[in-house]
């Protein structure tokens, strides 16, 4: 075998190394406008999912403007508001939505709180709202939509990064989804109860519990508890609305 | 060495090719890059794409080390192949997440961990480094698809039995489900395809037998 002298090795190293890190770069610059729309539009495509729009966008030609035209015809307003419910002026609710990541770790009067709202043709409004929590494996997040009356749901998606499959992993089927619509967050007082995920199947008579998924006990908890993390923070805000 | 030109398509080379497929399966045979073999076949789509992933990656990697064997200096060639194959795993990652971003989530880490996947990594070492490209390429492209039909076959039993889809497309009638069929959750837990792997070998070994150790 032939042998190689130290410094030839140490400029073989150099040189690779430069090759492979310029070419990388290059790579991860020129695609980094791509990824960061397609992790958009999975955002705007979830808030509409959660009030039953863009359904069919698999099926759409041009994913993406289907989706970016949806958006902007159904989201007629976004907003962000505080932990006491005033209203942030200057913040840009999509851009905070984004950032959802880092403000869930601050504690939750300091969190700004985003608000999406939906209306068609300027039908009854809708008011959608991202969660977003820790669940066994990795984060786990979702979308919940309020009727006008800002206590009834009408509708919630989730979604997960790892949950186990077929077990917390089912927290994106419908079949998990579909029980949240129609469940209402305030008790009769008029407190803030959130929705419980319950283990063993819930009251159906109770509008303030879901079935928790067999076999995955942890997720399911860490749902709930994502819900009335990321939820207590609008309660100030709701009531205020409410009342006006 | 032989001066003499070979045809491209020569037996020798087309055995680089189909011996892999067969009685020296990287999976069964070799037992190696189980790993991925088992966490992401749950469903047919991302292991199809892990598949394309991985001959991607190995056939180009093979490539590049035979184009470089001669420079390559003997003591640092494990890391050289190390920066190779990370090289093409994250070109893979990066390309994936910009054109097919509901695809490359299911497959989070596991593109990542192709790296890692001792096949390329051994095919790299025993054959690219000691051979000249074309035949390093048969010869990636080889192990990959053995490797990734593989894990297409475990995928498709384990996505038949444990959600009764294939590729997302319910085949299982819903008459099965009134009658009292119930899809196998055992099968989506990582544990059943360690059994279906077993069985692939049990009747890969029991048609040829030369293929039985001691």
């Amino acid at each position: 075998m032939r042998s190689f002298s130290n410094t030839y090795i140490f400029v073989f190293s150099l040189i690779m190394v430069t090759i492979v890190a310029v070419l990388l770069s290059f790579v991860a610059t020129q695609l980094k406008p791509l990824q960061e729309m397609n992790v958009q539009i999975e955002k705007k495509q979830d808030v509409l999912r959660s009030v039953g729009k863009a359904e069919d966008a698999a099926e759409a030609e041009d994913k993406n403007t289907y989706i970016n035209e949806e958006f902007a015809k159904y989201i007629t307003e976004s907003y962000v508001v505080d932990f006491d419910g005033n209203m942030l002026e200057e913040e840009d609710a999509f851009n905070v939505m984004l950032e959802l990541t880092a403000e869930i770790r601050k504690p939750r009067e300091d969190r700004r709180y985003p608000v999406f709202i939906y209306s068609e043709n300027g039908g009854p409004k809708k008011y959608v709202v991202p969660v977003r929590g820790k669940g066994l494996w990795g984060p786990i997040w979702g979308y919940v939509a309020l009727k006008e009356d800002l206590n009834t749901i009408s509708g919630a998606v989730f979604d997960h990064k790892g949950e186990t499959p077929g077990l917390g992993s089912d927290i994106n089927t419908d079949w998990f989804q579909e029980p949240f619509t129609g469940k209402t967050i305030f008790n009769e007082a008029g407190e803030f109860v959130s929705v419980e995920v319950v283990k063993g199947g819930a009251d159906p008579s109770n509008i303030h519990q879901v079935d928790a998924i067999a076999g995955g006990t942890i997720t399911s908890k860490a749902l709930e508890e994502m819900i009335i993390d990321c939820m207590t923070g609008y309660v100030a805000h709701f009531k205020e609305l409410a009342n006006n | 060495m032989s001066t003499e030109k070979e045809p491209l398509f020569s037996p020798k080379n087309l055995k680089l090719l189909s011996e892999p497929l067969g009685q020296s399966n990287p999976i069964t045979v070799q037992v190696l890059g189980i790993c991925s073999a088992l966490a992401v076949t749950v469903k047919l789509k991302p292991s199809i794409v892990l598949a394309l992933s991985v001959v991607v990656v190995m056939a180009v990697s093979n490539v590049a080390i035979s184009l470089m064997r001669k420079m390559v200096p003997p003591r640092i060639r494990i890391i050289v192949q190390l920066v190779v194959i990370a090289t093409m795993v994250i070109l893979v990652d990066q390309v994936l997440k910009a054109y097919a971003y509901d695809v490359s989530k299911q497959l989070s880490v596991f593109v990542g961990l192709i790296i890692t996947n001792c096949i390329i990594m051994g095919r790299l070492e025993a054959f690219a480094l000691g051979n000249k490209p074309w035949p390093a390429f048969l010869d990636g492209l080889g192990n990959a698809a053995g490797y990734g039909f593989i894990l297409i076959l475990v995928a498709f039993f384990r996505e038949l039995f444990g959600s009764g889809t294939l590729l997302d497309i319910q085949v299982i009638p819903q008459a099965f489900y009134d009658a009292g069929y119930v899809n196998n959750g055992m099968m989506i837990l990582p544990p059943m395809a360690l059994v279906v792997v077993g069985i692939i070998i049990w009747v890969q070994r029991s048609r040829r037998k030369d293929l039985i150790e001691d």
